[in-house]
């Protein structure tokens, strides 16, 4: 067997998971905080002021990277439920559920610096506004597919009924993400791309791309953090987790 | 097979309706008790009313929806039908659908009826009633696809209660959205076909798909 498949295929198992993510979620959080220190410091001490917003842009440092993430782990989620349905592999089902707690929290994030700068800006905290309104819905999706999971007793049971909620909810993704373009709307439109040139002075990009690849490292972390609690939650009867819990000699 | 399979079902859920006609009421009476109250709080004043009317119908109508919903595949599940449902020879989607189709019959068909009885009471422009009717007639049946698989989700729970109100609402706001904006769209002489038109699309699209995921929530609750 190919060494990369055989790696993949090790990784399902909940005692390998376990040395892992117990391996690779501090590296994740850590590198993560460096790489969303350099982008805050950037943000907040180096890049000029905007001309028209003043100082108060700077708030977009956080919110689309969040913005961003919140979305990805909505998809990734639904990712790995697919996956747990079709292949019934167990690890999936537990990284879909830990996807859920911190994709909301990323969501809360966003529609709370949104506002914030909202405020100033738009003279408004909150607008019903198409952007505003998808991303609140994303919201109570991530709140719902929480919600499904605590409310069923079976641990596998529950983990694949909220991913098959997870799995209808994703029609809303490019709702979201095309919310700007379909409708007339006080958002404004996409100014950062990936491929192709950004509407934004260069000289405010290499902050904004350090906070994006910051929340993602620190994205993998929580998920890796969180799963491995539940891995080690579900595998509680078995030997390797109470030769785990036993003082080493 | 499948439609005499269809046809068993049908006349099964009517009688059973037939025998507790008081409670096919509920529906229609929840919608009522809804507009009449929305009506008390905005004071009465007809013209304060007509600017809410389509707004609130869409509301009272997708309300007394929710609350109809849990009893989707409740019953099944407690006396253990919904077993044979998986085992009968016949593809579970399908009878989800049907069984989707009688439950918009005998819940929403009555509130359609209903509705221009309801907008005489909000005082909705009579231009405005077309386009309200045909926004709930596409809405509703969508909004019954759409609550099926959120019921079927939460079919395995002795008592779903507020959790299925918060699974299904995000799945509505679309919906919502579309159907009202159609008639307010419609009462500030702008054309209310586009709106009608996405709400079309996503009815054809849900009868496809909604039945697979409510059959394979069914399957995850009774595995």
């Amino acid at each position: 067997m190919h060494p990369v498949v055989r790696w993949f295929h090790q990784l399902g198992s909940p005692p390998y998971f376990e040395r892992f993510a117990a391996r690779w979620a501090p590296i994740a959080y850590i590198a993560g905080l460096l790489v969303m220190a350099y982008g805050l410091y950037g943000a907040l001490f180096v890049v000029p002021a905007d001309y028209q917003q003043g100082d108060s842009f700077r708030i977009l440092y956080i919110h689309v990277p969040s913005a961003w993430m919140s979305m990805a782990a909505f998809a990734l989620m639904a990712l790995y439920a697919a996956i747990a349905l079709i292949w019934r592999i167990k690890l999936c089902e537990i990284l879909a559920m830990a996807c859920a707690p911190v994709g909301a929290a990323f969501t809360l994030i966003t529609l709370a610096t949104g506002s914030i700068w909202g405020k100033p800006m738009w003279g408004t905290w909150w607008d019903w506004d198409p952007r505003l309104t998808t991303e609140l819905i994303l919201l109570f999706l991530y709140l719902g597919v929480i919600g499904l999971y605590n409310a069923i007793d079976d641990r596998r049971n529950a983990s694949r009924a909220a991913g098959l909620l997870a799995i209808v909810g994703v029609a809303l993704l490019p709702v979201i993400h095309y919310s700007v373009t379909w409708w007339n709307s006080l958002h404004q439109g996409q100014t950062i791309s990936l491929f192709g040139t950004s509407h934004m002075d260069p000289s405010m990009l290499p902050p904004l791309w350090a906070m994006v690849i910051g929340t993602h490292l620190w994205f993998v972390g929580s998920l890796l953090a969180r799963a491995r609690a539940d891995n080690l939650r579900r595998e509680s009867g078995k030997d390797w987790v109470a030769r785990l819990a036993e003082p080493r000699a | 097979m499948i439609w005499s399979a269809a046809k068993a079902l049908m006349i099964r859920d009517l009688s059973l309706l037939w025998r507790r006609r008081g409670d096919a009421l509920q529906p229609a009476l929840f919608a009522l008790l809804v507009v009449v109250l929305f009506a008390l709080a905005l004071g009465g004043e007809a013209q304060a009313l007509a600017k809410v009317a389509a707004a609130v119908l869409w509301l009272a109508v997708l309300l007394a929806g929710l609350l109809a919903l849990d009893t989707l595949f409740r019953g099944d599940a407690d006396d253990g039908s919904l077993e044979q449902w998986l085992l009968a020879p016949v593809p579970l989607s399908w009878l989800v659908l049907v069984r989707t189709f009688m439950h918009w019959a005998t819940t929403a068909l009555p509130l359609l009826v209903a509705t221009p009885f309801l907008a005489e009471l909000l005082h909705l422009p009579h231009e405005q009633l077309p386009v309200l009717l045909a926004s709930l007639a596409l809405g509703t049946p969508l909004l019954s696809l759409l609550g099926a698989v959120v019921a079927a989700l939460t079919v395995g729970m002795r008592r779903s209660g507020i959790l299925i109100a918060l699974l299904a609402l995000p799945l509505y706001v679309p919906i919502l959205v579309f159907g009202a904006g159609s008639v307010a769209a419609a009462g500030q002489g702008l054309d209310p076909v586009g709106a009608l038109l996405l709400l079309g699309a996503g009815l054809v699209l849900a009868l496809v798909l909604a039945p697979l995921a409510a059959a394979a929530a069914i399957r995850i609750a009774l595995d």
